[in-house]
């Protein structure tokens, strides 16, 4: 085969619907409820993709690929069912490696068999810009691979969120990194197999080398960077095989990668180059020492339940403290109390809360949360001024009013949520000793209008419904 | 096709992307990650071409294990999706 040899039009049409169909599912989530059908498309759209592949191509090991597809499907299914609301994160780090392992797995079946994906000239040798885009594709996807493995292994708990900072790192990212791009320059040139592999090779200890200073509150940038990546390694592959659906779906899931990137670090007023460059949170424990002694208000449950239930209206600022305590359904029972008592419930959400885009919208989902209910950033904060008390669980960061007036702070320009204009915060914190990612210590806590509810925010939050049921 | 026209389609799917990616609610990024997760799940076609081809076992070994990675991706990537967005429900119902 050939690169002039053309797929039959009923083929390239197929594909092109399969990439119609991908459109159309991310279209559906611009709403909860077109959400569903588009998620079902998306499922069309794949299976259109698989069997024009399987019927173009002569097909020897039918019973390979269906036992292949089986056991991968069958373990996808089964995490899928299984997993937890709050491993969120930790998953879609993991399904970004396979995606990554794949790209380079294909890449590396092109380079040793580019006959059948007929990217061969006349003499066998494969073409040049073929060369590039394995090349591209193998590099993006082992990056991908790599980094998704040390995300996930951060966010699942097996390595410290803490960024680790190697010495000259700056230096030797750049340096692998050139040293990969002129490989592939190379690769034109000369198809020998190390230089294939070499290149491989570099590009996964790069994917390490990026991540592991990257700390954990980082890591909603990080994941929407590996999503984007996942999706150019599969362009590039589509690249390759000539193939309209993979690039549609490459381009669309690149950019939706790189838009909630974007997103995140607009979220957190930090440009993409400085998070990448990893360390944020390094100097965690700088200035905490005088910041304990300050006097602050502590208050018991039962404080708490009186002031909520005497309240017209209470906003709820969740953060990732409550994921961790799973405290999203324990939440959703006191605020149904309070919603009894006549209150008026409200959640307010910081895009950067938790460790990935949405990630607190899919907890209070997952309690039975109305979705009109939650709110973002910009459509709630005026309202603060309004609110009798912001409960504020498992957040800090996002509620510094620091950011708004202290230009020293390292989180200075971020936007924040303005709780402090509530007439009352409870903060439920489990004790004053930590202070959040950003190492940063909140004068919040230290003002008149705010009241501290030490404890761990599950059992707080349990104490509060006991005290108003 | 040549490079020129499968260039044209990468670079309007980009715009397509920007356009269709802004237009997600905020809420449902969580959910927008999982499938795009799922659907750039779509190099299955590059791992069944080795996976079926004849010529070099090693191609068609790599293959495989890389279909059978997609497929975790492809179910698990629409499976959780669905199972997210079946979550998100509006007032009433049972509260009201």
């Amino acid at each position: 085969m050939h690169e002039g040899v053309a797929q039959p039009a009923w083929v390239l049409l197929a594909y092109l619907i399969a990439g119609i169909c991908f459109i159309l599912a991310l279209r559906g989530l611009s709403s909860p409820e077109s959400s569903r059908r588009g998620n079902r498309l998306g499922m069309i759209g794949m299976a259109i993709a698989v069997v024009t592949t399987l019927a173009i191509h002569e097909v020897a090991s039918i019973v390979e690929i269906a036992g292949a597809i089986v056991i991968g499907g069958g373990i996808g299914l089964v995490t899928a069912r299984k997993i937890q609301m709050t491993a969120m994160p930790q998953l879609v780090a993991a399904f970004h490696s396979l995606v990554g392992m794949a790209a380079v797995l294909v890449g590396a079946a092109a380079f040793l068999n580019p006959d059948a994906f007929g990217i061969t000239d006349a003499a066998g040798a494969i073409l040049p810009v073929s060369r590039v885009e394995i090349g591209l594709g193998v590099a993006i996807g082992a990056i991908t691979f790599s980094g998704s493995v040390i995300a996930f292994l951060k966010l699942n708990g097996n390595m410290s969120g803490a960024p680790i900072l190697l010495p000259g790192r700056h230096i030797l990212n750049l340096g692998t990194l050139a040293a990969i791009l002129g490989l592939i320059a190379y690769f034109t040139q000369d198809q020998s197999p190390w230089i294939f592999w070499t290149l491989t090779a570099l590009a996964f200890a790069i994917g390490f080398l990026l991540i592991v200073p990257i700390g954990g509150a980082d890591m909603p940038v990080v994941i929407s960077m590996l999503n984007s990546y996942s999706g150019w390694s599969a362009a590039a592959m589509g690249f390759t095989l000539h193939n309209s659906a993979m690039i549609i779906t490459g381009a669309l899931v690149g950019s939706s990668g790189a838009i909630l990137s974007y997103i995140m670090c607009r979220a957190m007023n930090r440009s993409f180059i400085s998070v990448i460059a990893g360390g944020f949170g390094a100097v965690a424990s700088s200035g905490d020492a005088a910041a304990i002694d300050r006097p602050y208000k502590r208050g018991s449950a039962e404080d708490a339940a009186f002031l909520l239930k005497q309240a017209e209206q209470v906003i709820i600022v969740p953060g990732y403290g409550m994921a961790v305590a799973q405290a999203q359904h324990t939440l959703r029972e006191m605020a149904d109390l309070l919603k009894k008592e006549g209150v008026r419930v409200k959640y307010a959400i910081h895009p950067v809360a938790g460790r990935m885009p949405g990630h607190m919208n899919v907890l209070l989902a997952e309690a039975n949360v109305p979705y009109d209910e939650v709110f973002e950033l910009e459509d709630i904060n005026s309202e603060f001024a309004q609110t009798d008390v912001a409960f504020v669980i498992g957040a800090n960061d996002v509620t510094n009013p620091a950011a708004k007036t202290d230009k020293s702070s390292p989180i200075y320009g971020m936007p924040v949520l303005d709780v402090e204009k509530a007439r009352t915060v409870l903060f439920v914190k489990r004790s004053m000793g930590g202070v959040g990612y950003a190492g940063v210590d909140n004068e919040l806590f230290y003002r008149d209008n705010t009241m501290m509810l030490l404890a761990d925010a599950k059992k707080m939050v349990e104490e509060i419904v006991k005290q108003l049921g | 096709m040549d490079f020129i026209a499968i260039l044209s389609i990468f670079v309007l799917a980009c715009f397509v992307g920007y356009f269709v990616v802004w237009s997600v609610t905020p809420a449902l990024h969580t959910p927008l990650m999982s499938v795009t997760n799922a659907i750039s799940s779509v190099i299955v076609v590059g791992a069944l071409i080795a996976a079926a081809a004849a010529g070099s076992p090693t191609a068609k070994w790599l293959g495989l294990v890389a279909v059978a990675l997609a497929s975790v991706n492809i179910f698990g990537g629409f499976a959780v999706t669905a199972r997210m967005l079946a979550m998100y429900k509006k007032k009433e119902r049972r509260d009201a």
